[in-house]
């Protein structure tokens, strides 16, 4: 098992190289001239051309690659050109935003998914099964952030029940240890912080993990229907088990390799699209950060942004693959 | 006597020896039981009326309007209200079918073609092209799809054909795999062999013979691809990344009309609407090509 993972890490650092390469490649062909961007358009040409040379933009592409890859080997992807603040200094900041709103997503999605799937599985052809698909097929159709949109009129606007924007009230945040305000308000005991900040991201995180809690109904649907025509669910009926011990014990654990591969491979499809979820409720993470540094042509903030992201993609992933190699024997590690 | 004979056999000729069901022939018959499928369909049909002939049935010109009646309700003069310059909502919608097709489908075609002649080549001929391409491959599909999107868009400029540009190149992988999984699996098949055998070339052997047997997969990826591509293209419009204004783009609208839907919700309610009921119907048409593709869940 060791040997397997360690391979897969050795596989990784190719892909890895080719995303810092992209991103470089994709990031230098910007149309913008940076040194337009820090001092504006009324700069003169000599002004410019000084601080093109302090920065190095003027330098061979591939000596600017090389000092771009050593430095995020290091963890530095240099200077905001707007804010002039380290950008990994940044984007730390607002990590644990954005992880805590793709696992709300994902702990919404596995629990509406999974209950869903199976009960459309086990009363197959009911008004439970076909509401349950009816919702799942939706889900899947539905952009995220008109979800988000309608979320607010109703729950916000209307109903006045949950809040519109932002993390938590103003003042509220509780002392930092894990960077995610649910579990840091829960470890120090500060009920009145996990109280708002709940409030603040049942919106969000219901609006992102509808699209995966669909797609997890549906697999859960179709591979619990396959294990419940099998033999030994058969068996276990004869023999006189409990119905709830058939499906959960001897059903739902058969069928949970697929669906947690699909859980799994959901969290980055939750990050990629906390990028929409983040600028419709004005959710301070890297999302938001992103799409606001490239609407004002930052590029080095998503030039980090971007490959941070990917490097976080790219491991959960391979997590979920190793965790698959673990949960079904059948999968050789060679 | 001889007669009825006579009659029984003609019948039985007629029942079993009867000219065998082309292949689209029996996909449509299996596609057409399915209702759902249908409904989808029936859906996509009238978006293409409503996109070649849209501009004889709105009430108003689109992108021009009286800002005068600027964020009315929906009423019996606009039936979906007005926007924030006094355009007609429902004109902008209709107008806005032609732009989410045009993205879809062609958004679509590039993918796959690119994806199709990539897919091919390292599948059909493995070893260092096939590492070469499907590392490729890999490197695009480390990125989360919507996040390389906007990377690309930030590069490439706004606008709807850039717009279809970087949405191509993030699925481009999607097909390239199906494709290369599709065609390792019948490349040894002895009809394959066959075809070398009699002297056709590579090129020959992918694209008469392996890939018209390999389409279902490709075919199901593709409609399904449509939908993706359509709302990828409104996520883009949204964020402001994507079709330009005054051009009535689904996600744009959303995008604009999310500043005043404090007051007028049917800014945000409307677009989605289509959004969500045109990605619905490629949906519905792709399951249930799956399902009419797949001889394993063919009754």
């Amino acid at each position: 098992m060791l040997k397997y993972i360690v391979k897969r890490l050795f596989l990784l650092l190719p892909v890895l190289f080719g995303v810092t390469v992209m991103v470089f490649i994709v990031m230098h062909l910007f149309t913008t001239d940076p040194a337009e961007i820090i001092l504006g358009q009324h700069a003169t040409i000599e002004q410019m051309a000084e601080l093109r040379e302090e920065l190095g933009f003027n330098r061979p592409l591939h000596e600017q690659y090389f000092e771009f890859l050593t430095g995020a080997i290091k963890g530095d992807f240099g200077n905001s050109l707007i804010t002039k603040t380290p950008v990994v200094e940044e984007i730390g900041q607002r990590l644990p935003a954005t992880l805590e709103l793709a696992l709300a997503g994902l702990l919404f999605a596995t629990i509406l998914g999974v209950t869903m799937g199976v009960i459309s599985a086990i009363k197959q052809n009911s008004i439970f099964d076909y509401v349950s698909m009816v919702i799942s097929l939706a889900g899947v159709s539905m952009p995220i952030f008109w979800l988000g949109l309608i979320f607010i009129v109703i729950f916000s606007l209307k109903l006045g029940v949950l809040p519109v924007a932002g993390r938590i009230q103003m003042g509220y945040e509780p002392t930092n240890i894990t960077g995610l305000y649910l579990i840091d308000s829960l470890l120090t005991g500060d009920m009145v912080a996990f109280k708002s900040a709940l409030e603040h991201i049942i919106l969000p995180a219901v609006a992102l993990g509808m699209y995966s809690a669909a797609l997890i109904a549906r697999m859960t649907r179709s591979t619990m229907l396959e294990v419940l025509g099998q033999d030994f669910i058969r068996t276990a009926r004869a023999k006189g088990l409990f119905e709830r011990i058939v499906i959960g014990i001897h059903g739902l654990r058969n069928a949970l390799i697929p669906i947690v591969t699909v859980i799994g491979l959901q969290l980055g499809t939750l990050l990629g699209g906390a990028v929409l979820t983040e600028t419709v409720f004005s959710w301070p993470g890297v999302g938001s950060y992103t799409v606001n540094s490239i609407l004002k042509s930052d590029f080095t903030v998503v030039q980090g942004s971007v490959v941070y992201l990917a490097v976080i993609f790219v491991l959960v992933n391979l997590v979920v693959d190793i965790l698959y190699a673990f949960l079904d024997p059948r999968i050789k590690y060679d | 006597m001889e007669n009825i004979v006579e009659e029984i056999n003609n019948e039985t000729e007629e029942k079993y020896f009867d000219k065998p069901i082309s292949p689209l022939k029996e996909i449509w018959y299996s596609l057409s039981k399915n209702k759902l499928a249908m409904a989808g369909l029936i859906i996509i049909i009238l978006l293409i009326l409503i996109a070649l002939f849209g501009d004889f049935i709105m009430p108003y010109d689109p992108c021009v309007g009286e800002l005068s009646e600027s964020l009315q309700k929906p009423s019996s003069t606009h039936w979906l209200g007005t926007d924030e310059q006094g355009r007609d909502v429902l004109s902008r919608i209709l107008d806005g079918t032609k732009i989410s097709l045009r993205v879809g489908i062609t958004a679509v075609a590039i993918a796959l073609s690119v994806g199709l002649t990539l897919g091919s080549f390292a599948g059909y001929y493995g070893g260092k092209i096939d590492m070469l391409i499907m590392r490729f491959m890999d490197i695009i599909l480390a990125f989360p799809s919507m996040l390389l999107a906007i990377a690309l868009m930030s590069t490439l400029g706004k606008g709807i054909d850039k717009a279809i540009i970087a949405i191509s190149i993030v699925t481009i992988p999607h097909y390239a795999r199906i494709v290369r999984g599709s065609i390792l699996s019948v490349k040894e098949s002895e009809y394959v062999q066959a075809a070398r055998v009699i002297g056709n070339n590579d090129l020959a052997i992918i694209f008469k013979h392996i890939l018209p047997n390999v389409l279902a997969p490709i075919i199901v990826r593709a409609t399904l691809g449509i939908s993706i591509a359509i709302l990828d293209t409104a996520a883009l419009g949204f964020l402001g990344l994507g079709v330009q204004p005054p051009y009535a783009e689904w996600g744009t609208m959303l995008g604009s009309g999310r500043a005043y839907f404090f007051n007028a919700n049917h800014l945000v309610l409307f677009p989605g609407l289509a959004i969500t009921i045109t990605v619905l119907a490629f949906n519905l048409l792709g399951d249930g090509l799956r399902d009419a593709l797949d001889p394993k869940l063919q009754k």
